[in-house]
């Protein structure tokens, strides 16, 4: 399985969540998958998927998913100790670990080579961390939704890409549909 | 009444209604840090790094928070990026406390090299900027959370080594 098979796999267990989607590839396989209020798309910031997760989180009592990737995390390797230290038990981190930098031609990142994101995620501190194979992470989601503690898959998939469009829709009415899908939550 | 600069820009901070602060230490800012720590009205998340800060002030926003980012003004460099495409392409009102190192009385040579690029890169990415020197320059704050708010931008506060009385 690739990316967009697991985006797919997990699509009936993340639509009525409040979703927080990486750059890039993605979010534009989210929006051709599923499009909804309740994700918001990144367009851009390399790396702060997991960083607005744990800040949305934190925020509100609402569940929340961050879906990152191998390589931003390994851009943003300070998001892990800052989750770790600010337990959020509404907050699911979902790393997509495909060993490679999916949106700009496949190279390979250091997860994909000797550094386990999973021991990383708990020397830092991180609690419930799991790592699954593809095609158990629809399982493995439902399961960290529904025990109510903050929660870090990875999931290990193979490296793939399948052709998608840009989002084109403006940033402010991502931002905007998606406060109005949170408030409303919160109502 | 605050009886320390500190505590006043924290009661300015929560009048303003920020609840949601992430800090980047500086040695200048360690005051106000400090009380922020101590102060039950606002939520205090330390970053290991100001884009970082910046995404979970992005994401507490978006939850319905009044997120500010406390840091030292070499953060500008980190953060060019993320405030272009996360902060301002989206419109999200962020306030930044930041000390001004690099100016009169500093110590330390090497902050006078980002203190020379503070400004023009400030101005450079259209970032509404205010500069706290004297200490009367405090009393602006309220309007400065007021107007991010109004605008939706983030903003920049520069507070020196002459308006924090040295090092």
């Amino acid at each position: 399985m690739i990316r967009s098979d697991v985006l797919k796999s997990i699509i009936p267990v993340i639509t009525d969540e409040l979703v927080i989607c990486n750059i890039g590839l993605p979010s534009q396989e989210l929006y051709m998958l599923d499009d909804q209020p309740s994700n918001f798309y990144m367009l851009g910031t390399m790396g702060l998927s997991s960083s607005i997760g744990l800040g949305l989180a934190l925020a509100q009592p609402e569940k929340v998913i961050a879906i990152d990737g191998d390589g931003s995390v390994l851009t943003n390797f300070g998001t892990l100790p800052t989750i770790a230290n600010n337990v959020a038990d509404n907050f699911v981190l979902l790393i997509i670990d495909n060993g490679s930098y999916g949106s700009t031609g496949d190279q390979p990142t250091y997860a994909g080579l000797k550094t386990s994101l999973t021991a990383v995620a708990e020397a830092c501190g991180c609690e419930n961390v799991v790592e699954c194979q593809a095609e158990d992470t629809a399982a493995e989601l439902k399961k960290a939704l529904e025990s109510n503690q903050m929660t870090i898959i990875v999931c290990k998939c193979e490296s793939g890409n399948i052709p998608v469009k840009v989002i084109e829709m403006d940033p402010v009415v991502i931002r905007d549909r998606f406060m109005k899908e949170v408030a409303r939550r919160g109502a | 009444m605050a009886s320390t600069i500190s505590e006043r820009i924290v009661d300015d901070l929560v009048a303003g209604g920020i609840d949601f602060v992430t800090t980047v230490p500086c040695k200048q800012l360690a005051g106000v840090i400090d009380v922020i720590e101590k102060d039950d009205r606002v939520f205090h998340i330390p970053s290991n790094k100001e884009d970082e800060g910046m995404g979970l002030c992005a994401g507490a926003y978006m939850g319905g928070k009044r997120p500010c980012i406390i840091m030292q003004n070499t953060a500008i460099g980190v953060t060019i990026n993320t405030l272009a495409t996360l902060i301002q392409y989206y419109h999200i009102p962020l306030p930044m406390l930041i000390s001004y190192r690099g100016e009169l009385g500093e110590p330390v040579a090497c902050q006078v090299e980002m203190a020379v690029h503070t400004k023009p890169l400030l101005a450079q990415m259209g970032i509404p900027t205010f500069h706290f020197h004297k200490d009367s320059d405090v009393e602006e704050l309220g309007e400065i959370l007021k107007y991010t708010q109004m605008c939706k931008k983030p903003t920049a506060i520069l507070t020196d080594a002459s308006f924090w009385k040295g090092y």
